[in-house]
């Protein structure tokens, strides 16, 4: 059900994104704070490569993490009864969807 | 229904692996009387035919768990004093363990939790006879103390029944078999490492599965820790896995 690659590839990840949704939340908290509204803000980010950068390694490693995670609650929530092939399905899909969705959203704010 | 001040009101699970549905018995309270005791009397003066296990009645055989008040606990060390003061009836409300079958009322089948216990390498395996010099293990040694910590288990099954885990994965090892591991993974002169640390990797329920809930530790009836045990097999599967070794 959790091979230890996936265990390790979801700890892993984890700890990785842990800065990320810290320099998220900071970005968000400043661009409140400055009292920018939405068109100021997409001023700023579009063309800034180190922004784009940030955000898509942020969507690559929400996209494993939510995938390895969302294969155990199926798992655990099917009792055993979903195979090994279906859990792989329902990964592959959830991590691909948050690739894209993630990506778009990347596109959008920073092209 | 008014209960006499001197009488305790216990409902037990009856049935087999069918089904079955709680029954209602009366017995007389008595002061530091234990769960066990209340069990053994209504078997000996209501219900001959009402089935459950124990052995010693000392807390050390870890034969007697059952389901009480909806937390599993060894019944010869409960005082029902302290457990029916957690409910407004005072009543007394028994089952069998959770996630294990029922054989009969309140005796489970506990093959499965065995068969767990060895299919984590729980068996100490030796690489000396009895003609090599004895292993020098000091009581200081960090690994026997991460050991002695793990090693005092009465195999009693209450932190399997705890354990949410095992509940929505069957194929998990569970809290017992996994401790067990531990301190053998920490035994110096155990030789079977390798093959133990494939097994607590399993795939289909392995130590990776664990939540880090820690309700085996918190029902634990000798307070160890296997939440804590499960923690150093997952640290050590980790290196292994980052070394290529698993």
């Amino acid at each position: 059900m959790l091979s230890p690659r996936l265990f390790i590839a979801q700890r892993v990840t984890a700890l990785l994104l842990a800065p990320f949704v810290l320099g998220h939340l900071a970005g968000i908290i400043c661009a409140v704070h400055g009292g920018l509204d939405a068109a100021e803000i997409l001023a700023r980010t579009r063309g800034n490569p180190w922004l784009a950068a940030f955000y898509q390694l942020f969507v690559v490693l929400a996209a494993f993490h939510a995938a390895i995670g969302v294969r155990v609650i199926c798992a655990e929530f099917s009792r055993g009864r979903l195979r090994e092939i279906h859990l792989d399905i329902i990964a592959t899909g959830v991590g691909l969807t948050l690739l894209c969705m993630g990506g778009f959203a990347v596109v959008a704010v920073v092209v | 229904m008014l209960t006499h001040p001197d009488e305790l009101r216990v409902r037990i699970w009856r049935g087999d692996a069918g089904g079955g549905e709680m029954a209602a018995y009366r017995a007389p309270r008595l002061p530091n009387q234990t769960v066990l005791d209340v069990v053994t009397w209504i078997q000996r003066h209501q219900a001959p035919d009402l089935s459950y296990r124990f052995s010693c009645r000392v807390g050390m055989c870890g034969s007697c768990a059952m389901t009480v008040n909806g937390a599993p606990r060894w019944t010869c060390r409960t005082h029902v004093k302290e457990v029916a003061r957690n409910r407004r009836d005072g009543q007394l409300e028994l089952a069998p363990l959770r996630n294990l079958p029922v054989v009969k009322d309140l005796v489970c089948d506990m093959a499965d939790f065995f068969r767990k216990w060895r299919q984590a390498e729980g068996r100490f395996r030796g690489g000396r006879g009895r003609f090599d010099a004895v292993s020098a293990v000091t009581a200081a040694d960090p690994h026997r103390a991460a050991a002695d910590a793990a090693i005092e288990c009465i195999n009693c099954a209450v932190c399997y029944a705890a354990c949410d885990v095992v509940a929505w994965n069957p194929g998990y090892l569970g809290p017992a078999a996994l401790n067990r591991a531990w301190t053998l993974v920490n035994d110096a002169r155990d030789t079977a490492q390798s093959r133990r640390l494939r097994a607590i990797a399993d795939a289909g329920g392995g130590c990776q599965h664990c939540h880090s809930q820690h309700h085996c530790a918190q029902y634990c009836p000798v307070q160890l820790s296997p939440a804590h045990s499960i923690a150093g097999l997952k640290r050590r599967v980790g290196r292994a896995v980052l070394r290529g070794e698993l």
